[in-house]
């Protein structure tokens, strides 16, 4: 379960931001549906949503698994970690405003709705240890290209989605002037690049590995919890 | 009791009510235009519910695919969005349709998880009142109401007063009204909650641990306008707080 006395991370505030549908491919499964109701259209802004302290965990802590679910998906996500404000920055200079990156777990409840991106779904997607974090931030100057790292998502030592942090709607300093120019993020603050699309499922008692070449790994296990979600 | 945090020579303090503004713990009586007001709590989680009474359910209904008898339409907001009693909220340049949402703000005090509707009201702190601004401008139908639309940089007013559960022996009897400019814009009651707070407790703590200074925004029932430049918005629910707020410019430059 999370950790109620976070930041977890030395160095972060705690406050962590996350894109989603921020994987050119996922719109390419989303297909003519995104243009369908509810959503009408495509978005324009950066698809985002707030991780608050219920979802974060600390690498090796375990996650829950629901007893009627049947599994998480797990996605790998670079963690992009502010090193000063972050107001309305611009693309020239959007990268010189990150200190770091982690790596982060995206837990989800699966679903297969045509309308599973119309609601926050909190119930589903931000559930107590949903949003693990590595624990080390890798200094930015140790990472030569954010939009070019290779990830993994492993469950029980099998690698069961070879990804990278390329071809993303919104690469990491496009996502920050976006992010930026309505919400402020403070030093300490992270902004999740957002997981690759068509994530694995793992199941309680199985065990989840979530790596990011270069920037570092979380393992987990996952528990299956007496209550249904 | 009631309690406010304050900056008052630049430090911050702990005040209660007084007849003439408010009282610091060392009996320094000040007026209310005498110092700057913080949110009564910090450091939780804030959550958020829409269309949550049924009227305001109905005024929108239009634009809506989902019944009151979902499950309650949660969302999160992170904590740059928070603004004090008496502060100041910037209408974005190209906005043409922003308004209020006055809102009955739950204080959690003790953490919950798996907590039943008849055991959750031993986990409510207080109460306090927020005002939750929203530009629907910039409503796109992903994970809606998006965050530009609701997570903007103090877009959510929340003060003066964190008053504790004790001396509100009924929160869903309490009258809900906004003044733009002293003209009464906004009518409601927290009977007319479709989720009430003690349902709110049980359907959150399904799913996430609550923690003591976590504040759920328990939505706002009909009467939403627009709002200009200039506008002071007062939301006040008997006996929890009169929270002010004003619009002003957005003074950056355009993009």
């Amino acid at each position: 379960m999370a950790a109620p006395d976070l930041p977890a991370v030395v160095g972060l505030s705690g406050v962590v931001y996350g894109a989603l549908l921020n994987h050119e491919l996922a719109w390419l499964q989303l297909g003519a549906s995104a243009h369908n109701p509810p959503y009408k259209a495509p978005p324009k802004a950066p698809v985002l949503a707030v991780r608050p302290r219920h979802m974060l965990a600390h690498d090796g802590q375990a996650i829950g698994v629901p007893k009627d679910a049947p599994g998480v998906w797990v996605g790998a996500s670079l963690g992009i970690v502010i090193g000063r404000q972050a107001q309305r920055l611009r693309a020239g200079d959007a990268l010189q405003h990150v200190a770091g990156y982690v790596v982060a777990g995206e837990l989800a409840l699966p679903s297969e709705a045509a309308d599973q991106h119309y609601r926050p779904n909190v119930r589903r997607l931000a559930r107590d240890g949903f949003c693990p974090l590595s624990r080390s931030v890798t200094p930015a100057a140790a990472v030569t290209n954010p939009d070019a790292l290779a990830s993994r998502v492993s469950i029980d030592g099998q690698v069961a989605q070879s990804s990278t942090t390329a071809q993303r709607v919104r690469p990491v300093a496009a996502l920050l002037v976006d992010v930026t120019a309505f919400m402020t993020l403070l030093p300490g603050d992270v902004l999740l690049l957002g997981a690759s699309a068509a994530p694995p499922l793992a199941r309680a008692g199985q065990r989840i590995r979530i790596e990011i070449d270069g920037v570092g790994a979380l393992e987990h296990a996952l528990t299956l919890e007496a209550h249904p979600a | 009791m009631k309690t406010a945090r304050v900056i008052w020579q630049g430090a911050v303090h702990v005040a209660t009510p007084h007849a003439v503004g408010l009282q610091l713990a060392s009996g320094e009586v000040l007026a209310e235009s005498a110092v700057q007001w913080l949110p009564p709590v910090t450091g939780g989680t804030l959550i958020a519910l829409g269309l949550n009474y049924a009227d305001h359910a109905k005024e929108l209904s239009h634009e809506l695919t989902q019944t009151t008898k979902d499950e309650p339409l949660v969302f999160f907001k992170g904590p740059g969005t928070v603004v004090g009693h008496r502060g100041r909220t910037p209408r974005p340049r190209d906005a043409t349709f922003m308004h209020y949402e006055c809102e009955l703000g739950v204080v959690i005090g003790r953490p919950a998880r798996h907590v039943l509707a008849r055991d959750a009201m031993g986990c409510v702190a207080g109460y306090t009142v927020c005002n939750d601004y929203a530009v629907r401008d910039y409503l796109e139908n992903w994970y809606r109401p998006n965050l530009r639309v609701k997570n903007r940089d103090a877009a959510t007013a929340v003060g003066p007063w964190l008053v504790d559960a004790a001396d509100v022996p009924n929160p869903h009897d309490l009258r809900l009204r906004t003044w733009v400019n002293g003209e009464v814009k906004q009518q409601g009651h927290t009977a007319d909650l479709l989720h009430d707070v003690p349902a709110l407790i049980e359907y959150l703590s399904r799913f996430m641990t609550l923690q003591p200074g976590d504040l759920i925004l328990t939505g706002t029932p009909d009467g939403v306008v627009n709002v200009q430049v200039g506008d002071e918005v007062v939301t006040e629910i008997d006996g929890i707080g009169r929270l002010v707020n004003t619009i002003v410019a957005d003074d950056a430059p355009p993009p």
